[in-house]
């Protein structure tokens, strides 16, 4: 395992949570990072996040270099990145939650306050729910898993959905293309499942 | 499905060592809360609840310790409660791993507290502690310094106002069944659930699996807490989960 996972470090607050699942995970070289050299030339990359799409995007962009070693690393060397939650939630155009804020635009879509037809449903989406795979891709498969957010991700093409759950209708659960890949749920806090999931992303090959 | 009915047992730290802990399984350490919560991790508690009581300002930091040491073994949400009085003090707890953090007194004192954690961390990691005696028919008021010293102030407008602030959660907890095991305040809990679109956990006198049910379907909570039913091994979380799914409700396999 000489592979270097870099784990990017805008100071989220789950950063040690996902890095601690990471190792449960049996990842072997996981570089904790705001540094771009080291983004540049990491093997996988993997973006957390919590709280609000605007001070997540504003801390992660004011990295000297970093939106452009993930472009170059992502986008045109193409190694596997995953977002989660926040970090997911990133990857769309623009996220509207205390104004309106620019995303990376790597997957078409706008994230915004979840608002069921229902009033009894209650927000945030909070606990354990389905993740439903509707695409087929390989990291994917059908379980429970915890779920903690307030805003949602429209996405502009429904092919780049890659599953759902359910809560007053239906909500977009993980989004992808090629190797990009953004989970809405914590895989850091689901358990067996979750541990489960980031092994196979440790082990995926796009 | 849906989302489903959360099921979390609580442990009351005091100086970094659990009060009234488990003993369900051989533990090495029966005053260690990282065992404990390693021991509910495994039986499949949907979040953990630490409640830090510890007495002293000087020994806050230890709960800060413990929940460093659980995130590196655990892999399930944690909230933590107790002592949280400012922004920092929550951000303290958010790095070391913590998902939520419950504020009670400090929110009586300044519910303004509620919209600098909502503000600087996100509503989904605020959680708001309601602790209400009730004082008249359908009326509760709350209590502080574990319900001994009354404030005046109605429970159901506090727990609006703190919703309103940015909350995303509430705690709601009855002093007067806390340790009687004779079942939530299903009216108190249902009151203000009704009231409020954030999510409400019951809290306070769980004696049976059939209270823990009557929190939801009477009491309109989405999650329900309890102690000392986990603690001693009465019922396990599993057993929890059955009977939650047996009375038609959502809740883990």
């Amino acid at each position: 395992m000489s592979e270097t996972i870099a784990l990017i470090d805008f100071g989220a607050g789950n950063l040690h949570s996902v890095h601690n699942a990471l190792m449960a995970a049996g990842a072997g070289n996981v570089a904790v990072t705001a540094d771009p050299v080291i983004v540049a030339q990491a093997d996988r990359i993997i973006l957390p996040g919590v709280g609000a799409f605007g001070a997540c995007r504003d801390a992660l962009f004011a990295i000297d270099g970093m939106i452009d070693a993930l472009e170059q690393r992502v986008g045109k060397d193409g190694v596997p990145f995953l977002g989660i939650c926040v970090g997911m939630q990133m990857l769309a155009d623009k996220g509207i939650e205390y104004g309106a804020h620019d995303g990376l635009g790597w997957i078409g879509g706008t994230v915004k306050a979840i608002e069921p037809a229902d009033e009894r449903i209650k927000i945030p989406h909070m606990g354990w729910n389905d993740v439903t795979p509707t695409a087929g891709h390989e990291l994917l498969e059908s379980g429970e898993a915890y779920y903690l957010h307030g805003y949602h991700f429209d996405v502009a093409d429904e092919a780049d959905i890659l599953a759902t759950t359910s809560h007053g209708g239906s909500l977009v659960a993980a989004v992808g293309r090629d190797n990009i890949v953004g989970v809405q749920f914590h895989p850091e806090k689901s358990q067996a499942y979750g541990l489960a999931f980031l092994q196979q992303f440790l082990e995926w090959k796009p | 499905m849906t989302v489903r009915i959360r099921v979390i047992p609580c442990l009351d730290v005091a100086n970094g060592r659990v009060v009234k802990g488990v003993n369900f399984v051989d533990l090495q350490d029966a005053g260690d809360p990282v065992e404990q919560a390693q021991a509910y991790d495994a039986a499949g508690a949907d979040e953990l609840c630490f409640l830090d009581i510890t007495a002293s300002h000087e020994k806050r930091d230890t709960i800060i310790d413990v929940v460093r040491r659980t995130a590196e073994v655990c892999f399930m949400p944690v909230t933590v409660g107790g002592g949280v009085r400012t922004a920092d003090d929550a951000r303290a707890l958010l790095m070391a791993g913590a998902d939520k953090v419950a504020v009670n007194s400090a929110a009586v004192a300044r519910p303004e507290v509620v919209s600098d954690i909502a503000t600087r961390f996100g509503s989904q990691c605020m959680v708001a502690s309601i602790d209400a005696r009730r004082v008249a028919e359908g009326r509760w008021e709350i209590f502080t310094h574990g319900g001994r010293t009354p404030t005046g102030i109605d429970a159901l407008e506090h727990a609006l106002r703190l919703a309103k602030l940015g909350a995303g959660e509430l705690l709601v907890t009855s002093m007067d069944r806390d340790g009687t095991r004779d079942g939530y305040d299903l009216e108190l809990v249902r009151t203000i659930a009704d009231a409020v679109s954030i999510p409400v956990v019951a809290s306070g006198g769980v004696g049976n699996l059939d209270h823990l049910v009557e929190g939801v379907t009477r009491g309109h909570a989405n999650a329900v807490l309890a102690a000392s039913i986990f603690h001693f091994g009465e019922h396990s979380i599993a057993e929890a989960h059955d009977a939650l799914r047996a009375a038609g409700l959502p809740a883990r396999t």
